[in-house]
């Protein structure tokens, strides 16, 4: 490791690479900045290895498994029949519930930028909300999405959402009839063939998703922008920007909450290509997921 | 040009803004800001010993506490806090007041729109009162896009509920120096040009993205230069009004 013209340079250059990365954070990673590599050998704009499994809990009507490098989000969505409200009375209702529980980093720190995960998805236009409707006035779907981090390694954001937008592309909406009562029943698969009434929504099982939001969260750092970053980065390069296109490559989000860097509009467009490349890979891995679960 | 809000302003017209600084008695600093008829009040207490948990004692913290101006904070006005230390983290400098906590309470009297703009802003001129060491000042703005494609500065409530999308930017300020124009400048870029920080809502296209910038840029010049008039005054006098 050879220093630069800083107090530290003497003491450096007889360091050990482990020992000068937990004392010198910033410079172990400039250093590797300047060599356009990053610690983990990735290139400064690519993202890390991506991996998708649908359906990975099977009590929940949809389901997704969704890993950013060592980033892992579990999606879960429960669907309840609910009234809908008298505002908007063919429309149903999306919940977004974010847990970040005390297993996934050493420390929770309430209050994430990923608490803004409801916010976008709901904005985004992804889901038409009167595609949850049953009975309009009486009866729509209400759409539990829990997301939990299992571990949390960076990019949040970008996972939770990718797990979100596989949940909902994995959705099974279960088949419910209206009873004598008038009321919604489901369907269970045993009593299936002598219910007498008719299913509602015998053809309605899947959600039409209108364009998928994917998110990317950079660094920038100096002139430099790091696309999708570890937790080690995000400590100590701490100005993040959250990208959030849709498969047609409009803005649903751009997200920067302060942050010691500036982001000009040269910036900003560099970090936006990244984007719509990533938007790419990932519609590549869910279209893929979605084949592999077809396949099963 | 053509006018086709309620409110009879042009597209790129700003609410007339007010700045009131040092209206509490017992905080270290405070203020109002109010931009039409938005109007919240900031008010600084600190620094004070100690930082919290998980927070870096080598630095100063800064805790925002929001108060709606009706019931409970919820999941909103968590955002908002969150969104709001973020960014008045970046404009102070941290290192002069080691392991303390600076509180920053920020009191919604009335929203009209443009509600985190107006506070943010309102945090700076209060955490000028208070004197506390900052870099440069952070002026936020609130520019939303109508349905037929027209980009509106500085939305009212109802115009905020009609339109398909809005983004809140926040810019640092234009300094005023002695040093030649040229050395504010890095890499060719113009300091107040840089976003501190960018909130959107709705989907709009990467243009109507730029367009939003381009529009904010003047208005957030503008602002700066009615704060930078406005804090020369003495404190306790109430401001000019800024049409």
């Amino acid at each position: 490791m050879v220093g630069s013209a800083n107090g530290a340079t003497d003491l450096s250059s007889e360091m050990e690479v482990d020992a000068f990365r937990r004392l010198f954070p910033l410079r172990f990673h400039e250093r590797h900045l300047l060599e356009s590599v990053r610690p983990d050998a990735r290139s400064l704009g690519k993202a890390r290895e991506t991996s998708l499994a649908l359906g990975a809990v099977a009590s929940a009507d949809g389901s997704a498994l969704a890993k950013i490098g060592c980033t892992t989000m579990l999606a879960a969505i429960k669907m309840e029949v609910m009234t809908p409200s008298k505002e908007a009375p063919d429309e149903g209702c999306v919940a977004i519930d974010f847990h970040m529980p005390p297993i996934c980093s050493p420390i929770v720190r309430p209050g994430r930028p990923a608490e803004a995960a409801p916010v976008v998805s709901k904005h985004s236009g992804m889901i038409d909300l009167k595609e949850l409707s049953l009975v309009s006035g009486k009866a729509a779907w209400m759409a539990y999405l829990d997301i939990y981090c299992l571990d949390a390694d960076g990019a949040l954001f970008d996972a939770a959402l990718l797990a979100a937008a596989a949940a909902f592309s994995h959705l099974q909406i279960p088949v419910v009839s209206l009873n004598d009562d008038g009321r919604i029943v489901v369907v269970s698969k045993e009593n299936g063939e002598k219910a007498k009434n008719k299913p509602v929504n015998e053809e309605k099982r899947k959600l039409k998703l209108r364009s998928i939001p994917f998110a990317l969260t950079c660094i920038l750092h100096k002139n430099y922008i790091l696309a999708d970053p570890t937790a080690e980065e995000e400590s100590i390069m701490d100005t993040l920007i959250t990208i959030v296109l849709d498969t047609s490559c409009q803005l649903v989000s751009l997200y920067k909450p302060g942050g010691p860097a500036l982001a000009y509009e040269s910036v900003l467009q560099d970090c936006i290509a990244l984007s719509r490349q990533r938007v790419k890979e990932l519609q590549k891995i869910l279209n893929e997921a979605i084949l592999d679960m077809d396949v099963d | 040009m053509e006018v086709d809000r309620a409110d009879g302003r042009a597209p790129n017209q700003r609410r007339p803004v007010a700045c009131t600084r040092g209206i509490l008695h017992r905080a270290h600093g405070s203020a109002s800001w109010a931009q039409g008829d938005t109007k919240v009040i900031a008010a600084v207490y600190g620094p004070k010993a100690g930082t919290r948990k998980n927070e870096n004692p080598e630095k100063a913290c800064i805790e925002i506490i929001w108060k709606p101006k009706t019931g409970q904070s919820g999941k909103p006005e968590r955002e908002y806090e969150m969104v709001m230390k973020k960014t008045l983290q970046s404009i102070c400098l941290l290192n002069v007041h080691p392991n303390t906590t600076t509180s920053i309470v920020i009191q919604v009297v009335n929203d009209d729109g443009a509600l985190l703009p107006c506070a943010i802003n309102a945090a700076c001129a209060a955490l000028v009162d208070a004197g506390t060491p900052l870099k440069h000042l952070a002026i936020a703005i609130c520019c939303c896009m109508s349905e037929n494609g027209q980009i509106l500065l500085d939305p009212s409530k109802i115009e905020e509920q009609k339109v398909k999308s809005f983004v809140y930017l926040v810019f640092p300020n234009s300094i005023a120096s002695v040093l030649p124009e040229g050395s504010l400048k890095s890499e060719g870029e113009i300091m107040e040009h840089g976003i501190l920080t960018s909130v959107t809502h709705g989907v709009m296209t990467v243009d109507d993205y730029f367009s939003c910038l381009k529009l904010g840029r003047p208005a957030a010049a503008e602002l700066s230069d009615f704060i930078r008039n406005n804090l020369k005054l003495k404190p306790g006098n109430d401001s000019s009004k800024a049409a």
